[in-house]
């Protein structure tokens, strides 16, 4: 019998493998380690306990993002915003600076053009590329995985691990292939594509698995598209998310700061072209989407596949939300703790705050989309908005093109980059009780601040239902133009 | 790391599924450079009122959650971030096993790291341990790592472990060293593949 095909995945992680013992995990070569101010300090502790250094410091590079005040200090700078940050922030940015200059990694930290969301700086700078493994302390991470790499989020054990050997001691997960079938509907994007396939799969669907997303509608996406659809594969449980490699990727990738250049780039992209599934290759498992039936999405309970299309009723139990599941405590739990009830719909709930950003959303083409639904608009006198750009090089694209403009005319705030409202830990916070429609990836209980109730949308979702008061089916505001 | 063989406990019952990280040690935590003084936030927002006094209603707040140092959960414990103050949350609340359907993988990954011993149950084992516990959760909990195997109120239980894992866990070693012990065969891999 012939030797069956390779997935993408494979083909990747057999060229990473340094070695393999009998009855050990296979050694791991990681390409590029991303690392952050909240989950490294105790790796870096780590190593000076045990004597160690960075095995090889260019494959590890940092920011700033978590934690960072998104308001600039009275002095116009980021260092200066420190005055707004907790002692315990402040102190966790700072030792971030003295662990990189110990240890020899380049930090892109406060006051840096470039800094931003890990997961939106790593492709702003060209640090991401096909046939890459890359790792960052961060669940998020399979973003990178857009780019047809083996992208996957650490503990800081591991973030220690890898810096001191560039390498991880790793099970090689099992593979599954979501293929699409059809195109995304109007009035969708890639959130929506995303939040339909977790509600379709389950929060834990993906467990123990990488995921190659494929079909038209993922070829038709753009690099940020596919950047959203993989960023949120954690959700769904995988431990990546990935798109094979193709001229959209190559034409992102091209004059990025750490992209290849002249005769590299045209060797690079001959190997990253080879970078796709065999047409035989076999995935452990195979789950096939129709997108026919699928709308703009919005979340209704506490984890992200708790979604439905905008404008049909919130499930009454857990079998009708996922077919042979049991009705379990958790489910009428969520619902308790959003306090929506069973067969109302999202639109019937005023909502407080809504926020757009994260590494899921807080890209140019996410700003944009929110801006596009927001020109000439106000959003309602009762919600507060905050636009947080993913990176430096977002929010000077935005400047460059008046987006912070629409956003600051239809009484939304403009803020500095930065994680922000995704999981308020920086200062920014939905307050108890409050119901905040958010362009970011996690609707857990207390996410956005202890008993803070969150709606997952895509950013021209959220814009709509800023102007509106209650969660909108954007389509009413472009005709289902988007 | 020390050693992990055995151990008996009463059991602290969380019967939900999907438990995330935000539940297990809220964001807010996570600003300290420490790696201590996680213990008493671990569940925060469900063990403590919003005043800061305990929740009588919650499990690990009376008898016999109390004490135990053995959890009892649904599927997917875990899920959601990759913060390993998770684990150590859990750790330094004095729980030394969790037991559950199933386990969210970087959660999985980071408790290997730390010596939790996290055991995963088949459906019709981890349904059977739920009932029993829900009919008396008082009884004590034995967990043998060596023979694989819990019992609780007559039940028992074979599970099944990575092997690597497990004797990570009885030798109380970790990753660190073993990778360093191949320093050469990394450094080799660098030279050979241009990654220097």
């Amino acid at each position: 019998m012939a030797k069956a095909g390779l997935t993408l995945f494979d083909k990747i992680w057999n060229d990473h493998v340094v070695l393999e013992e009998e009855g050990a995990p296979p050694i791991l070569y990681i390409d590029l380690h991303l690392t952050h101010e909240v989950t490294s300090p105790q790796a870096f502790q780590e190593l000076r306990d045990r004597g160690l250094k960075v095995w090889n410091p260019k494959r590890n590079q940092a920011t700033s993002d978590h934690c960072n005040p998104t308001r600039l200090g009275p002095d116009g700078t980021e260092h200066g915003s420190l005055i707004y940050a907790d002692a315990q922030a402040k102190t966790q940015l700072l030792q971030q600076e003295k662990n990189c200059a110990e240890f020899g990694i380049d930090l892109y930290g406060l006051d840096h053009p470039a800094r931003g969301v890990i997961h939106v700086f790593g492709p702003d700078m060209g640090l991401t590329q096909p046939g890459m493994t890359i790792v960052c302390g961060d669940s998020h991470t399979a973003t990178h995985g857009a780019f047809g790499a083996i992208a996957f989020g650490i503990g800081t054990s591991e973030v220690g691990h890898v810096m001191a050997t560039q390498c991880l001691l790793q099970r090689k997960p099992q593979t599954m292939r979501i293929q699409y079938v059809g195109t995304l509907p109007p009035g969708t994007d890639a959130k929506d594509l995303i939040l339909y396939t977790i509600a379709k799969i389950g929060v834990g669907g993906g467990t123990g698995t990488a995921i190659e997303f494929s079909g038209e509608a993922v070829r038709k996406l753009s690099m940020e598209g596919r950047m959203t659809l993989c960023n949120m594969a954690i959700e769904a449980g995988a431990r990546t998310g990935m798109v094979a490699p193709d001229e959209t990727t190559f034409a992102y990738l091209k004059g990025k700061p750490f992209a290849p250049r002249g005769t590299a780039w045209d060797e690079a992209v001959a190997a990253w072209s080879k970078l796709k599934s065999d047409p035989d290759a076999v995935f452990d498992r195979e789950v096939t989407i129709d997108l026919s039936e699928m709308g703009p999405m919005a979340t209704y309970g506490t984890n992200p596949a708790m979604g439905i299309r905008i404008g049909r009723k919130i499930p009454a139990n857990a079998e009708e939300a996922f077919p042979g599941a049991r009705d379990d405590a958790a489910f009428r739990k969520a619902l308790a703790y959003m306090g929506f009830r069973p067969g109302t719909r999202l639109g019937d709930y005023p909502i407080d705050q809504v926020f757009i950003g994260s590494c899921t959303n807080g890209r140019i083409e996410d700003l944009k989309a929110a801006a596009a639904v927001l020109a000439g608009r106000k959003i309602a006198e009762s919600v507060r908005m905050i636009v947080v750009p993913g990176s430096g090089a977002v929010k000077r694209a935005a400047e460059a093109s008046g987006l912070d403009r629409v956003f600051i005319e239809a009484g939304a705030e403009w803020r500095e980059p930065g994680c922000s409202l995704c999981l308020s830990m920086n200062g920014d916070v939905v307050e108890s009780g409050k119901l905040c429609v958010s362009t970011s990836n996690r609707n857990f209980e207390g996410r956005q601040g202890p008993g803070a109730r969150t709606v997952l949308t895509s950013p021209a979702t959220a814009a709509a239902s800023a102007i509106r008061g209650f969660v909108t089916d954007p389509r009413e505001f472009s005709g289902g133009a988007l | 790391m020390t050693g992990f063989k055995t151990l008996r406990s009463s059991v602290l019952f969380l019967p939900f599924d999907n438990i995330d990280t935000d539940q297990i040690i809220p964001a807010r935590f996570l600003k300290t450079t420490a790696k201590s003084g996680f213990g008493e936030k671990a569940f925060h927002d469900w063990r403590y009122l919003p005043d800061g006094s305990l929740n009588p209603d919650f499990a690990m707040n009376r008898e016999p959650g109390k004490s135990a140092r053995i959890l009892v959960t649904g599927d997917n414990f875990g899920c959601g971030s990759s913060r390993e103050h998770a684990p150590w949350a859990i750790a330094q609340a004095g729980i030394s096993v969790v037991i559950a359907r199933s386990f969210a993988d970087i959660f999985r990954s980071n408790s290997q790291k730390n010596g939790l011993l996290l055991i995963a149950l088949d459906a019709e084992a981890h349904s059977a341990l739920i009932k029993t516990i829900e009919a008396d959760g008082s009884g004590i909990l034995t967990v043998d790592l060596p023979a694989q195997r819990a019992e609780y109120g007559g039940l028992r239980l074979d599970f099944s472990i990575d092997a690597f894992y497990k004797m990570c866990l009885i030798e109380g070693i970790d990753d660190f060293g073993y990778l360093l012990k191949h320093a050469d065969a990394i450094r080799a891999y660098e030279e050979k593949n241009g990654k220097l």
